[in-house]
Formats: C-alpha cells, structure tokens, sequence
C-alpha cells in the first residue's frame, strides 16, 4: 500500500525522481528508467524530432510518462510553439517549460517562463516551469495555472548541489503545488537533502548520465530520493532546525 | 601590379554597425605575450573553475604544453558536463565554387585554374536528398565567395530546400549585411559560420589580395550583423598556420567571449581549422601548428567557454578526429565532398576547396563514435 502520491495536475505517481534522456547513449535509456524506477521521464522535444536514425523516442519504454520540454525557446513564444508542436507530435499534454535566453549559465527567464505558463495553461497542458527561485515569480506562476514549481538548485549541468537551498525552501513552505529540485543536483546525498527538505520530487540528469555505470547511478538517486522522501514524513528536523527538545515539558515545574 | 584596396575601409554597400568588439579584440590581441606566461599562471588558470581572460591567455601559451594532458583531462569533464556523450554530425554541401577573391591560400580563389561550377535548384535537391538518405539532419551550406554568381536570393532558395530535408542548416557564406542575414534566417537558416581566417589585419592584408573578402572589418563584424539579423548562433575561427596561431586562437576566442557578453542569447560556436594543400598547391601545410598545438587550442576554446559548441575539421585525420570527439570536440562532419556535386550518385561538376583527410562516410563515422562509447545526435534544434 502506498498513499504517498506525487500528484501533478490531476495524474498521479508513485515515483518521486524525474529523470532527464539526454547527455547519455539511447541503449542506456532503458535500463536506467527501470533502475530508477521513475514514471516520467523529460525529453527536449528538438531531440526528440531528430528524423530515423538515433532518435530517442525508439528508446523511451513504453508505458512512462513522457515529460516534452521546451529547451531551444528563447521567449514565451517560443516556448508556446514548441509546446503546441510537441503536442502535436504525440508526446500528450505535460510539458516542461524552458526559457532560455542565455546561452553560457543556460538560466531560465522567470518573466517569460510565467508568460508561457498562462498561455499553455489555458490550453489545458499540464505546465510543468522551470524557473530561478524566487518566491514571487514562484507565485505568479502558480496563479497562472502551473501544475507544480521546478527551481533550480544550481546551473544547470554544474553537479554543483542545491546552492539556492534557502530560496528552495522559502518556496516549499509558501507554495501549495509539488515543487520539484530540477538542475545542478550531482550526487545522491544532494538529492536525499532536497526530499528532506520537503521537496516533491528531484528531476536530474547530468549526474546520472556523466556517472561510470549509468543504470547503477539511476538505482543509487532512486534510493537516495526514497531514503530523504521517508525523512521528511517521519518528521525530522526538529532536531537539526530548532535545536534540541526535550522530550517532557520544561515549563511544567511552574504548575507543581 | 592591380591596385590592392585599403584593406581597413569599408566599400559602398557594406554595412558598418556601431561596435567596438573589433577594437577590443585588435587591442587584447596585440597585448597578449604569450611568452611571458609560466607553469605556475597555467597552474593557477586550471584551479579555476570559471577560466578567467588571462587564464584563456595562459593555457595557449608555450608554457601550458607540458600540461596538455592534464589540460585534456579537464577539458574532457567540462565536455560531458555540458554536453554528456552526445557528438553532433553534419555534412558540409558547397553549391558554388565561383569565388572573387584572391585568397593564396585557398583552391578556390579566383585565380587559381579549377573547374568552376554552380549547382542550380534541381541539382542541389539531388543533392540534398543524396545527402539525406543517409541520416543525416544538419546541413551546412557553402558557396565561394561570389556574390554575382552566387547571389543572396540564390542562397535562401539552397536554404528553402533545405528546410524540406534537413532540420538544421547552416551556412557559411560571403558576409553580407544584417538585412540579407534576416532574409537568410528567414529562408530557414539560422547559423553562420565565417572564419576571420587571421586576426592580424596586417598579415591578412598580405594573403587577402583582392576581392570583398579583402576588407578587414566587415569581415569581423559579420558574427555581430547575423545575431542582429535573428540567426541563432554563429561560428568563429581562424585558419591555423596563417599567422601566429597562439594570438589567432586567443582573438578567436575573446571574439566569441566578446559576442555573447553583448548577445548572452548566441549560440556560440568554434572551428579549428589548419592549413591544408589545394590544388595547384600541395606545398601548404599547417606550419608550425602540430597535432599537440592544435589539440591545446581546441581545449583553451572548451576550458575558456565550456558551453560552446567546436567542430572538428576532415582537414584533419581519422585518428585525431577519434580521439578529440571524445575530449572537447562536439560536432563532426561526415561523407564529406568539398567539391562541387558528387554526393551520392550524383556527378561531381566543380573541384575541391581543400584536400580532406579524413574521407570515412557517415556510417563510418557514426560507428567509429558508438565504438567510442559516444551517442552520434543528427539533431538537438527546433526552428522557431
């Protein structure tokens, strides 16, 4: 039995890691979506039009839920369109909004991303946005329909963890939508953090696709995310946030 | 003797942009002493993490060669960071090899006796079928340098059938204003590549005899004008063995650097070509630029902008283009024929540019990377 549900838009997962197709070769693909265990995985829809020979769709198992991004968007229009052409293409209604309009740290444009967010959400796709944490663009996004927020925890393929930690959290505690830890998370341990943190779930796939033996670094995140996910419910944190507590009341003398 | 024209003054026509990129790179340039780095300025430049301008300077210098290997070790995992094992492929078509310009090193210029030849719209589908049967999805576009016999028009229609079979194109062309680049982007192109060839105007001057490609600054701005006109991403390099290539790389370099700092949305790219026989001329060669030499400017380029995309020339050997795919190059060419026609079946109308080294076709070179432990990608790009 299991009643922890990630629930996005109105479809629900038993998963919580969210893992990226590219940087790695199609034959890993497979094995690495069954050692995570994950039941959605992204895929840049300009990969996923690639013509006959290697392209990536052959390699994505059946049955998991598809995860279209908009990467190559350098506006909300952009990003509109390619949305409206991965559609088409029959990659269903979720899509992963991309704005980049910086080719060297590849950070997302919280201005446009919300844009877009209106607009797709209107038309009934299931807005997934990649944005900078910030709490404002965050909320501007949830009004706008976005089915869950997805921060950054550092620049993008930079392994480098969540170094937007406290901006992270600010929007774990003032958002009611799944937030997903979406970029710069290297290792397991970091992915552990960002479930205990209360995330709803990690996306990654630098990490796991620059790792000696993929399919072996996709069991370790799965893991990792179960292993701070079952942290978060058991509610610690009382301990390392706000000190220690004792465990009777010390203010009882004062009722003796 | 003709009379040369200045080579520093723009012609009527030519369209002059307000920017001091070229003066920025001219006066770096001119400041970089490569001689005066030392082993502890390359050793501090790969401690950072982010490669600052005078760590580029130092990892070019004479000085970094006793560190190639760990410069290649570096340069290796800022690769798979960026781009995993992912390596894009692509086939250069030249549809015309008129060329006005008189470039002594290069087949094509206009005094050198080759068979002269133009594709006209049937024979470039041929050939873009041909070429597209194979699998591959990137094409790169090439015409000498004749804007009579090969005007712009003619062009955008090369890169309208192009958009029929092809999802990314490419050209490298004449520089020509930002209007003709917005009409080019508009046909279905959307990155330029010209390469400056050497970054020392006076050098340039003395190997760029006659013809527009003769001036300088408009040839340096052209990057600048194609972003202005909407492509996407543009190209830079220098032939290597021209001139001094340690300054050459670096202007290449700061170049692009100084592009995306002004447009952070450009795609930037590098090729790294050397020098190559033509023929009438088997006696050219890279000079003092070596395998070693070519692959530490190759990393300067991935250590300096990790993030850039660096393609790998047929002017170089199987066994280099191998082993730099899997270090710092992320885009190599394949069944490549520089003259024109002769793809597929197809007959060949017109000589080569260059003597190619590396001749494998595309399943070659696509097995040679699965080999490797490489993903070939035929495309990761969407126009819009």
């Amino acid at each position: 039995m299991n009643n922890d549900e990630l629930i996005i838009g109105e479809h629900k997962f038993n998963s919580r890691f969210i893992l990226g197709s590219g940087k790695y070769s199609l034959e890993l693909i497979k094995a690495a979506v069954e050692n995570a265990g994950a039941e959605i995985i992204t895929l840049a829809l300009r990969r996923a039009i690639s013509g006959d020979v290697a392209n990536i769709l052959d390699y994505i198992p059946k049955g998991v839920t598809l995860l279209p991004n908009t990467s190559g968007a350098r506006n909300a229009q952009e990003a509109v369109r390619i949305a409206r052409l991965a559609r088409e293409a029959g990659c269903g209604d979720f899509v992963k909004i991309e704005v980049i309009n910086d080719s060297k740290y590849l950070l997302p444009d919280n201005y446009e991303t919300i844009k877009a967010t209106e607009i797709l959400a209107k038309e009934g796709f299931v807005v997934m946005p990649y944005m900078y944490p910030d709490l404002n663009a965050a909320r501007s996004l949830r009004d706008a329909g976005a089915a869950c927020i997805m921060p950054l925890g550092a620049p993008i393929g930079s392994n480098r963890g969540i170094c937007t930690k406290e901006f992270i959290k600010i929007i774990i505690d003032e958002i009611d939508l799944p937030v997903i830890v979406d970029a710069g998370i290297g290792k397991p341990s970091q992915a552990c953090e960002a479930m205990e943190m209360g995330a709803s779930a990690v996306m990654a796939n630098t990490a796991i696709a620059t790792a000696g033996d993929i399919p072996k670094m996709a069991a370790a995140f799965k893991n990792a995310i179960e292993a701070g996910r079952t942290a978060y419910l058991a509610g610690m944190g009382r301990v390392l946030e706000s000190g220690s507590s004792a465990s009777s009341p010390l203010t009882g003398f004062l009722h003796n | 003797m003709e009379q040369r024209i200045n080579h520093m003054e723009y012609l009527p026509d030519m369209e002059q942009i307000k920017s001091d990129i070229m003066d920025r790179v001219i006066s770096e340039t001119e400041n970089y002493d490569y001689s005066k780095y030392t082993k502890s300025d390359v050793k501090t430049a790969l401690s950072h993490q982010t490669k600052t301008l005078d760590d580029f300077k130092a990892l070019l210098s004479p000085a970094a060669m006793p560190f190639l290997e760990e410069i290649a070790q570096q340069a290796r995992i800022e690769t798979k960071k960026h781009f995993g094992n992912s390596v894009y492929m692509f086939t250069p078509l030249y549809i015309s090899n008129y060329c006005e310009n008189y470039c002594i090193y290069c087949g094509f210029n206009c005094k050198n006796k080759i068979h002269r030849a133009k594709l006209n719209k049937e024979e470039i589908e041929k050939e873009m079928q041909a070429i597209a049967k194979t699998g591959l999805q990137e094409i790169l576009i090439l015409t000498g340098e004749s804007r009579k016999m090969s005007d712009v028009e003619y062009i955008g229609e090369a890169c309208k059938i192009a958009r029929k079979y092809f999802k990314l194109v490419g050209l490298e062309i004449y520089p020509v204003n930002s209007n003709e680049y917005a009409y080019l982007h508009k046909c279905g192109a959307d990155f330029i590549t010209v390469f400056q060839e050497t970054y020392n105007s006076d050098k340039y001057e003395t190997l760029h005899l006659a013809g527009h490609k003769r001036v300088f600054p408009y040839r340096f701005n052209a990057q600048e004008r194609a972003v202005m006109g909407g492509m996407r991403g543009v190209g830079f390099a220098a032939l290597l063995g021209l001139s001094d290539f340690r300054k050459d790389a670096f202007a290449t370099g700061v170049h692009a650097y100084l592009i995306q700092r002004k447009y952070p949305h450009a795609e930037i790219a590098f090729s790294c070509p050397r020098l190559r026989p033509i023929i009438n001329n088997d006696k050219i060669n890279p000079k003092d630029v070596h395998e070693p030499q070519l692959l530490q400017v190759i990393c300067a380029y991935r250590l300096f902008m990790p993030f850039a995309s660096i393609t790998i020339s047929t002017r170089e050997c199987e066994r280099f283009r191998n082993n730099v795919v899997d270090i710092a190059a992320t885009k190599i060419s394949a069944g490549v024929d520089v003259g024109i026609g002769g793809h597929g079946d197809n007959v060949q109308k017109g000589d080569e540019q260059f003597e190619i080294s590396d001749t494998r076709n595309v399943k070659e070179v696509y097995d040679a990377l699965i080999k490797k432990g490489l993903q070939p990608v035929m495309s990761e790009y969407i126009y819009v």
